[in-house]
């Protein structure tokens, strides 16, 4: 089972893309404001500083989320739940079930208004001792914690 | 607590009449029940005060000796033993405040801890959260017969919860009652863990042996805590430390100057010099054994009823338990010298911590193997089997150090040539930095090794320090394959488990197999029942 990673995987709600990169244009804004403030100190040449942050800026905050979105996914089973992320940094995370020990259903500002959450499992590990998963629509994210809770009381009776 | 012993059988009879328990305690008014909020219960032992208070005198050598020079002007020495006798008696007296309002509780579902003089605090530690109770005897508790009971709770935030000081009975009481509560037991086998004591140890170290580990305990930071003192208190002395005129003055005074030292012969040369470095040797030799003697003497491993618990020391006496159920990996370690005489480390790996130098629980400190599996396998981890064999990684792995630095070293080379007109052959001497250091990457490569069998996960490495991790695969959290850009050019992958307490790392295996292991792992952990695993049987 579980042999080949694409096809099988679900991926995350498109809406994520938006909301990412919303949430990294505003993030990265002060960088720019920065890069202003230094442009306007006009130590160097002109457009020495802004025009490459800007070009930084447009591709972190615009063109990244929608190359991370096609490399996330998730699958769950009866007894796991799968996390693959990331393509130049792979990471594919399996957490069984039966190790959870307790879940959040995380939902920021800019996730609501796109009706998304995050949802976060922990485990007594060290190494990935939480796990996250975003861009779930907030009633999936609740639906996959019931699920995940009915099957640790399952395994606990 | 100033009551003297109490036996055993107490925690039952506290279980049926919780009232008439506590009473038979000392404490006079236990009506309170869960709805009152305030929590009677009992004090510390009052010679902890007195115990505390002089531990602690060292934390006051500053405000002392403010106090002694600030009063220096005055006239009247008086003034200035008043001034040092008011900060002692002032610190006395806080102690003995906080005291006053320090109150331990033993109930029914957890352990209650009230402190604070004027922002109170309420502790309540689960039976269940508490991974081991240890106590401790620091020389002078000792003298007195006191201890430290700390309850280690493994979450990493905030401190363990620690009652300094209560009388040994006491102490020894209060583990039994912890351990009893937490296994839901009564007290039929509380006494049964106190007729193991009589049962020979599973593992112990005589002074022989004590000796030799701290022979293989060679250390130099003796010197480090020297240059440490001369530094911090160099003002109190005479003349400038580090003032080397000043040295070879002074050995001109008494005739020795350095056209002399200039002048003596080189076999003169060589023995000063083989006896300074004798002499260094000697001294590491004699820290290691001291510093061992104090921490491991009369070392003994039991086996209980619950698990292992483990008495050491020679004036700080430590007596900890391990329970064996939270045992979540072994570690087996060695090093390239003592591995020649066969001499092995175990410890074990769990959410608690041993001590603030060792997170992982120390249960053979310096052992052979033929000593180390029996412990092992009291804590279910068995030895790997002589058929199992270690895969190797790819070379290639441990090369792209090699080659990292190798890169970065060129661009030094172009950086020094172009911006410090440095001749090639200069330059280029930098290479030989990745090449002297090539043959440890080499030995890496070498001494790493992981395997899987039907119920276990091993992984070996390290050259210097050597190491094999043993985790029974039931016990593994998460599973996740990680491949880094270079990695996944190469094919290759990683395999992290997460464990309870530590961490297992698989490298350099290619993609396939990686998802075959964990594939296989993934079958192992979703079939055992969880809560079956971190209950005791």
């Amino acid at each position: 089972m579980t042999e080949e990673s694409a096809p099988e995987l679900t991926p995350l709600n498109p809406a994520w893309v938006t909301a990412t990169r919303i949430a990294s244009a505003i993030g990265l804004l002060p960088f720019v404001i920065g890069a202003g403030v230094l442009e306007g100190a006009r130590l160097l040449p002109p457009g020495s500083i802004i025009v490459p942050v800007m070009l930084l800026y447009v591709f972190v905050a615009f063109i990244v989320p929608s190359r991370k979105y096609r490399h996330w996914g998730y699958t769950t089973g009866p007894d796991r739940l799968r996390i693959v992320r990331g393509y130049m940094f792979y990471r594919d995370t399996v957490v069984p079930f039966g190790r959870i020990q307790h879940i959040d259903v995380d939902q920021g500002p800019i996730d609501r208004r796109y009706d998304l959450a995050t949802l976060t499992v922990h485990t007594a590990g060290n190494h990935n001792s939480t796990v996250a998963l975003p861009g779930l629509t907030h009633a999936d994210a609740l639906a996959m914690r019931e699920q995940i809770r009915a099957a640790i009381r399952a395994d606990v009776i | 607590m100033t009551a003297s012993h109490v036996p055993p059988e107490f925690a039952s009879s506290e279980d049926e009449r919780p009232v008439a328990g506590a009473q038979s305690h000392g404490v006079s008014s236990s009506h309170d029940t869960n709805g009152s909020g305030h929590v009677e219960g009992h004090r510390l032992d009052i010679k902890g005060l007195f115990v505390g208070f002089v531990t602690g005198l060292p934390q006051l050598v500053f405000p002392i000796f403010a106090a002694f020079f600030g009063t220096r002007g005055t006239d009247n020495p008086l003034i200035q033993l008043i001034a040092v006798g008011a900060i002692l008696f002032f610190s006395f007296f806080f102690r003995w405040i906080g005291w006053l309002r320090f109150r331990y509780h033993v109930g029914e579902h957890d352990v209650r801890i009230e402190s604070g003089v004027l922002s109170r605090n309420a502790r309540s530690i689960p039976y269940e959260r508490i991974q081991d109770v240890s106590i401790e005897q620091k020389p002078l508790a000792r003298i007195m017969g006191l201890g430290e009971v700390k309850f280690e709770t493994g979450g990493g935030e905030g401190e363990d919860a620690k009652l300094s000081f209560v009388s040994l009975e006491e102490a020894d009481r209060l583990r039994e009652v912890v351990r009893a509560r937490k296994a839901g037991w009564v007290e039929a086998e509380a006494i049964d863990g106190n007729d193991q004591a009589d049962m020979p140890p599973i593992f112990a170290m005589d002074g022989n042996r004590v000796f030799t580990f701290g022979l293989y305990s060679f250390s130099l930071v003796i010197f480090a805590i020297l240059g440490g003192i001369a530094q911090q208190f160099d003002f109190l002395l005479p003349y400038d430390l580090w003032d080397i005129s000043h040295w070879i003055g002074l050995a001109e005074k008494r005739g020795v100057s350095v056209d002399d030292l200039n002048g003596i012969g080189w076999t003169a040369r060589l023995i000063l010099a083989a006896g300074a470095l004798g002499s260094l040797i000697f001294i590491g030799l004699l820290t290691g054994v001291i510093r061992t003697m104090l921490r491991e003497h009369g070392f003994r491993l039991d086996r209980t009823a619950k698990g292992f618990r483990r008495r050491r020391g020679l004036l700080t006496l430590t007596d900890a338990v391990m329970p064996s159920h939270r045992v979540q990996a072994a570690v087996i370690q060695t090093g390239p010298i003592r591995k020649r005489r066969g001499w092995h480390a175990l410890k074990f790996v769990s959410l608690a911590q041993d001590s603030k130098e060792e997170s992982n629980f120390v249960a053979a400190p310096f052992a052979t193997l033929a000593e180390i599996w029996p412990i092992a396998n009291a804590a279910a981890i068995g030895a790997p089997d002589s058929s199992i064999r270690f895969r190797k990684g790819r070379l290639i792995w441990w090369l792209n150090g090699f080659f990292a630095l190798v890169a970065a070293m060129i661009v030094a080379m172009i950086a020094t040539m172009v911006f410090a007109d440095a001749p090639l052959s200069m330059a280029s001497r930098m290479l030989f930095v990745p090449l002297l250091l090539l043959p440890i990457w080499w030995l890496e490569w070498r001494c790493y090794g992981d395997a899987t069998d039907a119920s276990q996960l091993y992984v070996r490495n390290g050259w210097w320090r050597q190491s094999l991790i043993i985790a029974p695969q039931i016990k593994v959290q998460t599973i996740e394959i990680a491949q880094g850009p270079i990695a996944r050019m190469l094919g290759l992958a990683s395999l992290h488990f997460g464990i309870a307490g530590g961490r297992l790392e698989m490298v350099a295996l290619p993609l396939e197999t990686a998802r075959k292991i964990r594939n296989a792992v993934m079958e192992k952990v979703v079939a055992v029942d969880y809560s079956a695993i971190n209950r005791s049987p």
